[in-house]
């Protein structure tokens, strides 16, 4: 029996194509992802992200917890700031990627929101290492919360108009930082490239708040273009891009993980050995030049030895097939390489991980 | 989803439709679009082309995967549909309009062989 969030009957009333992603069943789409995917890009998009989990933590121990279990130093997050960091195992292999938000009411809370496949395991290895080592903080799984991400170059101007209570503190967040009003917890982070926020509200406000965001012109948007828009903005997905078989320097993850103070935190010696190693993979990008669309594990063939697709899909405001691909040290952007399609050898040209920044397609 | 009555299809989801000269239009069923979501390219077959009817006659290919389109009845193509190749979107809004190739076939009772829409129908029920 496949979990629901609070929107599960909005999304089947509105038509779209339900599927089980980790476990949830979640809309992939609303009649077409790649019209959401420009909507998104041209105006406004949601997502029901509700089957993500966030954590908070409370009390004394909960920024020393923190700055032992992820990469990034929470050290650094000022009330109201968010970071976005990766958590490791002791060998540097990933266990998940998250946000980190310093609460800005209460000095000593933050809150992480984790990946729907990976929370339940996020959440018991916090309880692990908090035991372990006596840490004084409260670890609270908020099932409570539903997750609402509203993005786009309209994205807060509409939210605005949807909640004009949480006009002026949308208007005037920065990038990066979160506010609280009342119960909802607003963050202008996305997972698209975009401009835009998401929202932690209680799960049994989330219709109407739904509901006030479509009279609004801000238009449903599922998994599918959820995918091809996070693709296109060079954006990581845990489980395609890293697992726990992969740390994050070959990930393309290296500049999420501070190094700059002595701070002992899980994976970092793992880290340092593998840092000296010059044949350590990198993670690129790739454009497909020949017809065609480039998938995940396809094998890459270029000059420096084989690599494996991580991602790859067709990006709609692109125009063209992208992938993310884990290659061999010494290839760089600029370089041709072979990528095995279903129908034959096709040519991809190697460029930076990252397509379309704010609706711009670069390079 | 719509089956027309007066088409006749394929266990692979293809949609056949006589025409008044003989020849025959086809394109894939609304079942077949769906399980697919957005296309975005097409290849269709050149014209003159025979095939034997199960072989590979096209290839669609949507943001999810790709899939081959196989020759309902043996035949040659004598036209394609460039206005789809250029707008596979055109297939997700309207599969039965949207035709991918006309074929001529070398034997009509082949035509007469394939499943009607009950027939049809009852085999997407029996996959679901």
């Amino acid at each position: 029996m496949l979990k629901r969030t609070a929107l599960f009957d909005i999304h089947r009333a509105a038509g779209a194509k339900m599927v089980d992603f980790a476990g949830w069943e979640m809309p992939l789409h609303y009649g077409s992802q790649i019209e959401e995917h420009l909507a998104v890009r041209s105006g406004a998009g949601m997502f029901d992200v509700s089957h993500m989990r966030a954590i908070d933590l409370h009390g004394a121990g909960a920024l020393p917890a923190l700055r032992m279990i992820l990469a990034n130093d929470a050290g650094r997050l000022v009330p109201g700031k968010a970071l976005y960091s990766c958590m490791l195992r002791p060998d540097g292999g990933v266990l998940d990627d998250l946000i980190v938000y310093r609460l800005a009411e209460e000095k000593t809370a933050f809150r992480m929101i984790v990946n729907a496949g990976t929370a339940e395991r996020d959440f018991a290895w916090m309880q692990q290492v908090r035991n372990e080592h006596g840490f004084d903080t409260e670890l609270r799984m908020r099932t409570d919360l539903a997750l609402i991400a509203v993005q786009g170059p309209s994205a807060r101007a509409r939210l605005g108009r949807a909640v004009p209570t949480v006009g002026p503190i949308v208007e005037g967040l920065g990038a990066f930082c979160a506010a609280a009003h009342g119960d909802w917890f607003i963050a202008r982070t996305g997972y698209t490239g975009e401009d835009g926020c998401e929202v932690a509200l209680p799960a049994d406000q989330a219709a109407e708040f739904w509901r006030a965001l479509a009279g609004a012109d801000v238009a449903p948007c599922g998994l599918g273009a959820r995918d091809t828009l996070r693709l296109e903005a060079g954006m990581n997905l845990y489980g395609a891009e890293m697992d726990e078989t992969v740390t994050p320097l070959e990930s393309g993850l290296a500049w999420t993980v501070d190094w700059r103070t002595p701070r002992a935190f899980i994976g970092r010696s793992a880290l340092e050995r593998q840092r000296a190693n010059p044949r350590l993979r990198q993670l690129l990008g790739l454009k497909l030049l020949d017809r065609g669309v480039l998938r995940a594990h396809q094998a890459v063939a270029t000059a420096q030895g084989p690599g494996e697709i991580t991602s790859g899909t067709f990006g709609p405001t692109v125009g063209c097939s992208i992938a993310l691909a884990r290659l061999p040290a010494g290839v760089a952007p600029g370089d041709e390489v072979s990528v095995a399609l279903r129908a034959g050898p096709a040519r991809a040209l190697v460029c930076a991980p990252a397509f379309v920044r704010n609706g711009r397609v670069l390079g | 989803m719509r089956n027309p009555q007066e088409l006749r299809y394929t266990e692979s989801h293809e949609w056949v439709q006589n025409q008044p000269d003989g020849a025959v239009l086809v394109g894939i069923t609304d079942f077949a679009q769906d399980a697919l979501g957005d296309l975005v390219f097409i290849d269709l077959p050149a014209v003159g082309k025979t095939f034997q009817a199960g072989e590979v006659i096209a290839v669609v290919e949507s943001v999810k995967a790709a899939s081959d389109i196989y020759a309902p009845v043996s035949g040659t193509v004598i036209a394609v549909n460039d206005a789809v190749k250029d707008a596979p979107e055109k297939v997700n809004r309207d599969a039965y309009s949207a035709w991918l190739f006309r074929m001529q076939p070398q034997d009509l009772s082949e035509v007469g062989r394939l499943l009607n829409a009950a027939a049809y129908q009852a085999k997407i029920d029996s996959e679901k």
